[in-house]
């Protein structure tokens, strides 16, 4: 199996593996238990806390959290905000939270590019605005320094998630509040965080031990701290050779599948990330020709919906077009003549079916 | 660590599992998204699916499984998505449902720390443990469950401390908690007797819980409850020699008379400070806590001994002994010795 799925998520990095397996070992003791081998187990999730503080601004805390998901869900209902702005293409997380939270919701346009216009307004009024760093299903890369200072000077906060550019590209400048995933950055799956800048007030979401400063309830696991942590400070010593490595790879995809149009910006996105489409092509049964490559249709969490993807069609993409695309994902641990082999495979099983 | 440590401390966290660890060391490896639709991802989907229904099978639990992040989730999960006006828990409850019922009506429980099914109050949602974490203190769950329907009130069960050594309570709603009975911290669930009780939010676990599955977990978490449940006899018989050499100390054992379970007792030394018990038995390599972990930290009395009729000075005077499948006469003897000195 070629895996090609990196926004889905990311393999296990081998390192952040090793760091978990004694925390699921002798080290298992409750990190909020007051004795030795509780201590024990605090100083590995502090270890850890400051190893994902490494990829975040300074002047903030790091709380950790299940994933991503309940993250924005705790930045958003934590501010219970009047007046929300996000932008049209967001992950479902931050979407379907911002309209659970009651708040009137302003939804920021993007261009054919997939691009949130720096100067974008914000309404008065607004105390919150949500923009990702790097889209999940076409990798464009937000221009949230400015929006950023936009937000400030309207007087909202602005939430970023950062869960795709993490670990790859430099931090979100200006955010409030940054939401990660362990499992985008070669983490484990069921732990992220929400850094909060300082003076940010926040109320709960989750409630019980008072745990996380009282932010989050419920016993942290030293083992995916550990792994959560050991990931982050992977990256920070890797970012620049993943970076030259995904830049290698998206100039072979570029080189190899001419035939494709590009969903969203070619130059303003993560390289890792390449949406593609071919007029009527048939995602399905291309991947059903192609079991042993792992690539997606969409969103890993829209996909399977049926409903065409709201980015793609944010886009100004057609029904049919949306439907009609690929998405193809690389990172750290794609070879390079595998990745070669899979999209020659790909692209022909794709002529196939117009000339079939 | 300088020297191996003797654990007495099961009911904060308990060991995970040998088999349970190289069942999650193994799944790391399976590392695709269940949400994904190539091979890898329905491989990862196949085998979520199966646990739920594993799990689901090892608890005898008739309804739905939704897996959260661990118990604290699971029971905020119940709590916030069911649709009912009056709400209830009882006085002895975890943190988790104490801080969610804050405002809501108050159930009492008898000096032994045992709600009266007789005496519930009027509630759409009523919140009672199975297990109390701190006492061991097993509720009357078959007549709690009938008072319960009995007034058309939903039940939601903090099984956190029972699930996995004891047969589940009739509850509507059940909450269990991973690394209690030998799965990793960071998974738990929350049982369902139908989807019809809790409103659905979007995202994964059928739109009851959105974020990406957490399987390796979430395959430990089956793989523990499938453990076998021998010990707890053997368990029973150590607790019983333990206590009869705690009285010999002149302790009380909070809840007594009431049933419990073999793996938690809560012992009151009286004059003496739980915490100065605590940091002699830590000093002496033994771990043993003052009531719940997250709250250990805290100055404040427990609610639960509070609860239970007593003062705040006979509270700080409670510690809490909780034993598991490994624990040795031996273990206890060397805290007894800590406590005889």
């Amino acid at each position: 199996m070629i895996y090609l799925d990196y926004q889905a998520t990311t393999p296990l990095a081998p390192e952040a593996r090793e760091a978990m397996l004694y925390w699921l070992d002798a080290g298992f003791a409750n990190p909020h238990s007051p004795h030795r081998p509780g201590r024990a187990a605090a100083a590995a999730v502090a270890v850890a806390r400051d190893q994902v503080a490494g990829l975040l601004p300074p002047g903030g805390r790091v709380i950790f959290t299940s994933g991503a998901t309940e993250a924005i869900n705790l930045a958003i209902m934590g501010r219970r905000p009047r007046r929300m702005a996000v932008s049209a293409i967001e992950h479902a997380a931050v979407l379907d939270t911002a309209r659970a939270s009651g708040a009137v919701v302003d939804v920021l346009p993007v261009s054919p590019a997939g691009l949130v216009a720096a100067d974008a307004p914000i309404a008065p009024g607004t105390d919150l605005v949500a923009v990702m760093q790097v889209n999940n299903e076409i990798g464009t890369i937000q221009p949230v320094a400015a929006l950023a200072e936009r937000a400030h000077a309207a007087g909202a906060l602005f939430l970023c998630d950062a869960v795709q550019g993490a670990g790859k590209i430099a931090v979100p400048e200006g955010a409030d509040m940054i939401a990660l995933s362990a499992h985008k950055l070669y983490g484990p799956k069921g732990i992220g965080a929400l850094w909060v800048r300082d003076g940010v007030e926040l109320a709960p979401l989750i409630h019980g031990g008072g745990q996380e400063g009282g932010l989050r309830s419920g016993t942290l696991s030293p083992a995916l701290c550990a792994g959560f942590g050991a990931a982050a400070a992977l990256c920070q010593s890797l970012w620049k050779s993943d970076a030259g490595h995904v830049e290698n790879l998206w100039k072979t995809a570029r080189d190899l599948l001419p035939g494709w149009a590009l969903n969203g910006d070619a130059d303003r996105r993560w390289h890792g990330n390449l949406n593609l489409r071919q007029p009527d092509l048939d995602v399905a049964r291309l991947m059903s020709d192609l079991r042993d490559l792992a690539f997606s249709a969409g969103s890993a969490c829209a996909s399977g919906s049926g409903r065409p993807s709201h980015v793609l069609t944010a886009l100004g993409l057609s029904s049919t077009q949306a439907k009609s695309s690929i998405r193809i994902g690389f990172g750290r641990y794609t070879d390079p003549g595998e990745f070669a082999e899979a999209l020659q495979r790909i692209d022909a099983a794709a002529a196939a079916q117009t000339s079939g | 660590m300088t020297r191996p440590m003797i654990y007495l401390d099961h009911a904060a966290t308990a060991p995970i599992l040998p088999h349970v660890r190289e069942v999650v060391a193994g799944a790391m490896a399976q590392w695709a998204n269940p949400s994904s639709q190539h091979a890898a991802g329905r491989r990862a989907r196949a085998a979520l699916e199966d646990a739920r229904a594993r799990v689901a099978r090892a608890l005898n639990w008739p309804g739905e499984v939704i897996f959260t992040s661990g118990a604290t989730e699971a029971l905020a999960l119940g709590w916030h998505g069911a649709q009912a006006l009056r709400r209830a828990a009882s006085s002895v409850e975890h943190a988790a449902v104490a801080r969610l019922a804050e405002g809501g009506t108050l159930i009492p429980v008898d000096g032994r720390g045992l709600v009266d099914p007789a005496a519930l109050p009027a509630a759409d949602l009523i919140a009672i443990q199975q297990v109390n974490n701190e006492t061991g203190v097993i509720q009357s769950c078959a007549p709690l469950g009938e008072a319960i329907r009995a007034r058309g009130a939903v039940w939601l069960a903090d099984a956190a401390q029972g699930a996995g050594k004891i047969a589940l309570p009739d509850a509507d709603m059940v909450a269990v908690a991973g690394h209690k009975f030998g799965a990793p911290p960071g998974v738990g669930a929350l049982l369902v007797r139908s989807l019809g009780l809790i409103s659905p939010r979007g995202g994964q676990e059928r739109g009851y819980r959105p974020g990406t599955e957490n399987v390796p977990s979430i395959l430990g978490l089956a793989a523990a409850l499938e453990a076998d449940r021998g010990w707890l006899a053997r368990a029973a018989d150590l607790r019983a020699w333990f206590e009869g050499e705690m009285r010999a100390l002149g302790a009380e054992i909070m809840g007594e008379g009431a049933e419990r379970i073999p793996t938690i007792g809560a012992y009151r030394l009286p004059g003496v400070n739980a915490t100065a018990v605590l940091i002699r038995a830590d000093m002496a390599g033994v771990a043993i806590s003052s009531g719940a972990a997250c709250s250990s930290g805290s100055l404040k009395p427990s609610p639960t001994i509070l609860a239970m009729g007593r003062s705040e000075a006979e509270a700080r005077e409670v510690f809490r002994v909780s034993i598991g499948r490994d624990t040795t006469q031996d273990d206890l003897e060397a805290l007894l010795m800590v406590l005889r000195r």
